[in-house]
Formats: structure tokens, C-alpha cells, sequence
């Protein structure tokens, strides 16, 4: 196991280096000069040449890189041009929102995507089974930024059940915090929901056609035995799998989610970034969210590698 | 798809005609298929709005009638889905909105299916570019599919070539691994190995041997590109990333309409409605790709 870690860290490198760079590389792929960009067309020569200094854009390719570097094994990540402070503070105080929202949002994920994977699993070609394929596959193909508009219309303006926008912690109101973000994490789920139902449903299909499962039947084991026992330690293996890409796909949603509900996260923070024009926040935003999303990644299949001895050979050999 | 002719070296040998694709088992078994249809059924509606979209827009997507806002959808070819707030023909947008829509998710597609196959290929044939190139496409689906393309295109700034390039970025790295999967299979084959023998260079073996055994898992990710394309063209321009405001996007038009979703739901719901019916249209077609040419290939992408 301890081999596995290290081998796992030290593939994280090389990827971390090249997300990094890509982050750096935001600002220089910007299209003629970013100070013009950022400063606009009115601003005078003496402000494009601060938001140069300011920015380091003054200095050759070279050095801007190394000092991009230099900063950021000192963890700073540079400072947003719109709020005036470092670009990691504002993020940091922002976290708990995002993953809070996030973590609800995956226990919904979790909860239906099995649930309606087993059941259609269960009662394989009857109507039970074609509602939950047809509903999966609508699922992943709507747009959830649209699909949280809908959701405000119905249950904010027509029915008024919940807030149309904002966000309460949850250190304040338990309530609230329900509130609040129960349609930003439902919209976020909905599509991810479609895509697990439709992974579990397969799996399990294959699994109750396999030797054990009879077996286990034929010794007289009670049905929900069968399945919740022995069916479903199979079918968690490639749940567990998705899981880590549940997570990144559900974190990185929220980027749009957060800005449809008004919810003051991380990816709200990147969406007024990127309307301004605010390159340090969006170049240290996506970074910090890529690179959390990698440890999170690691932190996964960790865990798997530590309840599927199997997976630590595979990689191994 | 159908297995190449044994060799063709200098030796002239008689080629085997090839069956035109609407004769074969492949075709028939599509027609017959369900969902497939359905699919095709709901892309080709799409696609005739985007091809005709001239003569069905009522006027011009972009002309404004202050006079004329917020007329709700009503039985009138004109009016038939409303206006929005700045008096403009929502059917007109709607219909060059999937113009633009389709021409971006095309032109991914297009990047897709020359720079995938090029990368995935010489990966899969040439072992010593493999790791290279197959670390730099693990590091680029490391970032979160639409984390980079939003980064990419708040860099290049709003316009329909950045959401193609960004999204291309994203899904390239994708498609080379696919088609590098196949063609590492591929190439160990025997005919193959026979071309070697007869003399084939790298281009030729690769070009007239492999790639054309590889494309079934290729087409069917195709598929499936197209679809998200669609629907992450629809993010970047709702999030002002993608096609500049001066032309109808769907994602701009729900952007929006969001300010007057109160009184004016029609504004977000009908363009929704629309990338929903693209996308949907797509993905029933790539189920269908899928369980006809590929029967083994499962569910998992991110």
C-alpha cells in the first residue's frame, strides 16, 4: 500500500506541472496586449502601464514564467485585479460554500443514481425499467445551467416553495442552508444522476447473471439477501470508480450553477472574474480548483486501492 | 469497416468491390434499431432548421421592434414563439441559433476526427511517441473537461472559432486515446504484419491497413463529441465565453432571458428546449452507433 501511495504522488507531478502551465498559459494566449484587455480601450498609457507593471506583463517570457513559479511554491497564487486581495484568500473563503454544496449535491447523485440503476436492473424491460432509461437518458442531455432556471421558475416564482437565488450557511441555519441549496445541488446532480443510474443499471444487469448469484439463490437465500449482499458488492466497484469523476464533474459545475442561483462559491467568484476581465483570478482560480480536484482524484483511488487489493497489483505490473 | 483486401502491394490483385454501406448488415440492424431512429429523427429536425434556417426565420434574428416585446408564443407563424425584450423574433434566433450551433459542434467534430486519429494514431503505431504523447493527454483530462475550456476561451476571448478551439482541446486528448486503444490492437494482427512483409511503409499500413478497422469506437465517440459540444458550447456562451453577442447563440439567448424570467419564461425555456432536443438527438444516435458497431464499448466516459 505504501508503494501505491508513492507511485500514485509521483504521477501526480508531471500532470500538475502541465496544469499549472496551462493556468500560466491563460494570460499569454490572450489575443494582442492583456493590459488593453484588462484596462479597456479608454484607459490612458500611464494605466496600461501599471496594469503591466502590476501584472509582471513588462518583463520577458522567461522571467514572467519563473517568477509565476517562485510565487507559487510560496502559495501565492497572485492577487485578484477586482477585489484588490490575494487571489488564494478570496478562494479559501469561498470553499465551504462550493463543497458543501458539492458534497450534497454527490449524496443525491449517490442515493438516486443507485437507487434507480438497481431498481431498472431489477425489473429489466418492463415500464419500470424504460422510464428510468428514458429519464437518464434526458438527464444527460440537458443543460444544467437551464435546467436551474426552470427549477426557479417552477419553485420559486410559481409555487414559491424556495428562495429564487442567495445562499445561508449552514452554521446559521440548518433550514436555511436547505433551503438555499437544495436546486443549485439538485441541478447539479440531475445530469450526473443519469449518467450513474445508467452505469449501475448495466452492471448490475451483468452481475445477476453470474454463477455466485445463482448459487446464492439456490441455497435459499432470501432475494433482497442476494441482491443487497451479493449483487451489490460487484456492482459498487465501478460506483466507487466514477465517484472521483462525479466529484470533479459536479465541482466544475458549479462554476455555471453557482452564478444561475446567485450562490456566493468559488464558481461564482470565477464566473464575475471572467465577465471583468479579472486574469490573476481566473488563472489562480482554475488552478486551485484543477489541483484540489487532483488530490481529491488521489484521495479516491487511494481508498479503492485500499478496498480493491486487485487494483494495487494491476497498476503495479 | 468491412475487413480490408489482404494485400495490396505493387502486385496488382483483383480488389473485392465494396459493398455500399446502405446493403450492409451494419445499416440494417441501425434502421431496425429504436432509439436510434428516434435520435435521427430528432438531429435531422434540428438540422433542417439550421439548413433552412433563411427561409423559415419570419425576419432577421437580430432586428429589434421596441414595439413588439414580450409578445408571448401565440398560433401565428410569426409569433409562433414569441418575441424577447428587445422585440426580436424568437423563432428567427432560435433557427440561426442552431446554424451556429451545429457549425461549432461540427467543426469540434471535424478537429476531432483529424487531430484525435493523427495523435491517437501515431501513439498506438509508433511505441516510442506513445508515452509522450499519452502523458500530455492525461494531464489535459486531468483538468475538468469544462474548467478548461472555460480557461482556454476566457483567454481567446468571446468569438465562435474560441468555443471550437477551446472545446477541441478538451476532447481531442479523448478521442487519441480511443482511436491509440484500437489501433494498438490493430497492429498486432496478422494482416498487418502481411503488409509489413510485402514492403507497406508506416503511412500506407497505418492510412489503408489500421485506421480503417478502427473506426467503429471512432465514429461512436464522434457521436457522442458532437453531443456534448453542442451542450458545452451552450455553457461558454451562456457564461459570455463562446459566440459574441452579436450573434444568436442558444446559450446567450438563455443568458438573456434569465433577467425577465418572470414575466417572459418563454425567453430561456425555448432555447433550452432546443439545445435539449440536439442533445438528446445525438446521444440516442450514439447509443445506437454504439450497440450496432461496437457492442463491447460500455458507458464511462467523464
Amino acid at each position: 500500500m505504501g508503494r501505491y501511495i508513492i507511485r500514485r504522488l509521483i504521477q501526480a507531478v508531471p500532470i500538475l506541472l502541465i496544469v499549472s502551465l496551462i493556468s500560466f498559459g491563460i494570460m499569454q494566449l490572450v489575443p494582442g496586449d492583456p493590459a488593453i484587455v484588462i484596462g479597456g480601450p479608454n484607459a490612458s498609457p500611464a494605466e496600461l502601464d501599471a496594469i503591466r507593471q502590476n501584472l509582471g506583463l513588462d518583463k520577458p517570457f522567461h522571467i514572467q514564467l519563473g517568477i509565476f513559479y517562485w510565487n507559487l511554491f510560496h502559495g501565492d497564487l497572485g492577487r485578484s485585479l477586482l477585489l484588490g486581495k490575494p487571489v488564494l484568500e478570496a478562494v479559501i473563503e469561498r470553499t465551504p460554500v462550493t463543497v458543501s454544496i458539492s458534497i450534497y449535491s454527490l449524496i443525491l447523485t449517490i442515493f438516486f443514481g443507485l437507487l434507480a440503476g438497481v431498481v431498472a436492473a431489477l425489473r429489466h424491460n418492463t415500464w419500470v425499467d424504460q422510464f428510468v432509461t428514458t429519464f437518464a437518458l434526458i438527464g444527460v442531455s440537458l443543460p444544467n445551467f437551464w435546467l436551474g432556471l426552470v427549477m426557479i421558475v417552477l419553485f420559486s416564482v410559481h409555487l414559491g416553495w424556495l428562495p429564487t437565488s442567495g445562499y445561508i450557511p449552514i452554521s446559521e441555519s440548518v433550514v436555511g442552508w436547505f433551503r438555499t441549496t437544495t436546486m443549485p445541488a439538485t441541478a447539479l446532480a440531475l445530469l450526473q444522476i443519469g449518467l450513474l443510474a445508467r452505469i449501475t443499471r448495466s452492471t448490475m444487469l451483468e452481475t445477476l447473471r453470474q454463477d455466485y448469484i445463482r448459487t446464492a439463490r439456490a441455497k435459499g437465500l432470501p432475494e433482497w439477501r442476494v441482491i443487497a449482499k451479493h449483487a451489490m458488492a460487484n456492482v459498487m466497484i465501478p460506483v466507487v470508480t466514477v465517484i472521483g469523476i462525479i466529484l470533479s464533474v459536479l465541482i466544475s459545475g458549479s462554476v455555471v450553477i453557482e452564478s444561475v442561483f446567485s450562490v456566493p462559491g468559488i464558481g461564482s467568484l470565477l464566473g464575475n472574474a471572467i465577465l471583468r476581465r479579472d486574469y490573476p483570478m481566473i488563472q489562480g482560480g482554475l488552478l486551485f480548483v484543477a489541483a484540489s480536484l487532483m488530490l481529491l482524484n488521489i484521495a479516491v483511488d487511494l481508498l479503492y486501492a485500499y478496498f480493491d487489493p486487485r487494483v494495487r497489483y494491476d497498476v503495479g505490473n | 469497416m468491412s475487413a480490408t483486401s489482404v494485400a495490396d502491394g505493387d502486385v496488382a490483385l483483383e480488389r473485392p468491390r465494396r459493398t455500399p454501406f446502405w446493403r450492409t448488415s451494419n445499416f440494417r440492424r441501425l434502421i431496425r434499431h429504436k432509439s436510434f431512429m428516434i435520435g435521427l429523427v430528432l438531429f435531422s429536425f434540428v438540422m433542417i432548421l439550421a439548413i433552412f434556417a433563411p427561409w423559415i426565420a419570419p425576419s432577421d434574428p437580430n432586428r429589434t421592434a421596441i414595439r413588439l416585446r414580450f409578445r408571448a408564443p401565440d398560433w401565428d407563424w410569426v409569433l409562433l414563439l414569441g418575441t424577447d425584450n428587445l422585440g426580436r423574433n424568437i423563432l428567427s434566433r432560435v433557427v440561426f441559433g442552431a446554424q451556429l450551433s451545429l457549425a461549432i459542434g461540427f467543426g469540434v467534430v471535424v478537429m476531432n476526427a483529424v487531430f484525435g486519429v493523427l495523435l491517437g494514431a501515431v501513439a498506438g503505431y509508433f511505441r516510442k511517441l506513445d508515452g509522450p504523447l499519452m502523458r500530455l493527454a492525461d494531464a489535459l483530462m486531468a483538468f475538468p473537461a469544462i474548467l478548461l475550456a472555460i480557461g482556454i476561451a476566457a483567454a481567446l476571448g468571446p468569438s465562435a472559432w474560441t468555443a471550437v478551439i477551446a472545446l477541441s482541446v478538451v476532447y481531442v486528448p479523448r478521442t487519441a486515446r480511443i482511436v491509440r486503444a484500437s489501433v494498438l490492437v490493430v497492429r498486432e494482427m496478422e494482416f498487418v504484419q502481411a503488409a509489413r512483409a510485402a514492403g507497406a511503409g508506416h503511412w500506407r499500413i497505418i492510412s489503408k491497413h489500421v485506421m480503417p478497422n478502427c473506426m467503429a469506437p471512432l465514429i461512436v465517440q464522434l457521436s457522442f463529441i458532437f453531443a456534448y459540444a453542442v451542450l458545452s458550447e451552450a455553457v461558454l456562451s451562456f457564461l459570455g465565453l463562446g459566440a459574441p453577442p452579436s450573434l444568436p447563440s442558444w446559450g446567450i439567448m438563455i443568458n438573456e432571458g434569465r433577467t425577465y424570467i418572470r414575466e417572459a419564461t418563454w425567453l430561456t425555456v425555448v432555447p433550452g428546449c432546443t439545445i435539449a432536443i440536439t442533445v438528446l438527438g445525438l446521444n440516442l444516435m450514439g447509443d445506437g452507433l454504439r450497440d450496432v458497431l461496437d457492442p463491447r464499448l460500455k458507458i464511462e466516459q467523464g
